[in-house]
């Protein structure tokens, strides 16, 4: 079975999972949030931290944590720098914050999980985030289906593509459902 | 021999007042972002009419790249920001 959300009756979203796609989708979001790391990386400087400025202004290494923290000036390395430092830390919890609201609400496997709006915002963004990482590491590009063939039967990343376009199902019916504007 | 006389050149740029604008917020194509997220992003984080946002969403996808917003820098920051929220690839610069 695949899971879909749909739109609740009383307002929010519903989707029902499956013991063994909830599993799965739950190991995901725990690696996640070990990508993303502890809450909040020790700074050098205490207030700053307090404040939520951090102290990092280079691109992530990662080319997963760059995706998910790009710079924020199409040409302009000391202006990406200093919009890193006050933007990145509030945006690693946010994050954060997000994946842990899908994590609880997935601890009841074979259960219907009915989420409010805001739940399902969480939702929304943690599908994209993880798609966004597993998007990266599995070099997916325009044409996924012909990457996907020309994988051998034994290649390892077979199994994460099968997650990646779980969760994009899951995210596309997400979006579905939230979309009642005009 | 003559010398010609001297033009002098009269300085406008202190009589009128630039305002910090305008910056833009560009959201740039990637391979993983469903087009009806990026569509409901714009709607949703900007308030475009569902037609303005897929429009933007569709120039994203085809021409690789899309204006999404302007205004001054701060707000810039917090388009870009916000985007970055979002996951989609966002950059500001300004106006050419």
């Amino acid at each position: 079975m695949v899971a879909t959300f749909r739109r609740a009756r009383k307002g929010g979203v519903v989707a029902t999972f499956g013991a063994d796609e909830a599993r799965v989708f739950r190991h995901v979001l725990l690696e996640m949030v070990e990508l993303l790391g502890p809450d909040d990386t020790v700074e050098e400087d205490p207030l700053a931290a307090a404040v939520g400025i951090g102290t990092s202004t280079t691109t992530p290494d990662d080319p997963a944590l760059a995706r998910l923290f790009p710079d924020g000036y199409t040409d302009d390395a000391d202006a990406s720098a200093d919009f890193r430092r006050y933007t990145e830390p509030g945006l690693r919890a946010a994050k954060r914050e997000a994946l842990q609201t899908a994590l609880a609400t997935l601890e009841e496997p074979g259960e219907r999980v009915a989420l409010t709006a805001e739940q399902a915002e969480a939702w929304l963004r943690a599908l994209n985030d993880t798609r966004l990482v597993l998007g990266e590491r599995l070099g997916v590009t325009e044409t996924l289906e012909e990457v996907v063939a020309q994988l051998e039967d034994d290649d390892p990343r077979l199994g994460l593509f099968w997650v990646y376009d779980r969760l994009t199902y899951l995210q596309e019916s997400l979006v579905q459902a939230l979309w009642t504007g005009p | 021999m003559s010398v010609a006389p001297v033009e002098i050149e009269q300085s406008d740029t202190d009589s009128v007042v630039v305002p910090d604008k305008p910056w833009v917020t560009i959201v740039w194509n990637d391979p993983v972002n469903l087009m009806s997220y990026v569509a409901f992003v714009f709607q949703k984080h900007f308030g475009y009419p569902r037609e303005k946002a897929t429009r933007l969403m569709t120039d994203v996808h085809e021409k690789g790249k899309a204006v999404v917003s302007s205004g001054t820098r701060e707000e810039m920051e917090r388009d870009v920001e916000a985007m970055h929220g979002y996951g989609l690839w966002a950059t500001m610069q300004h106006d050419e």
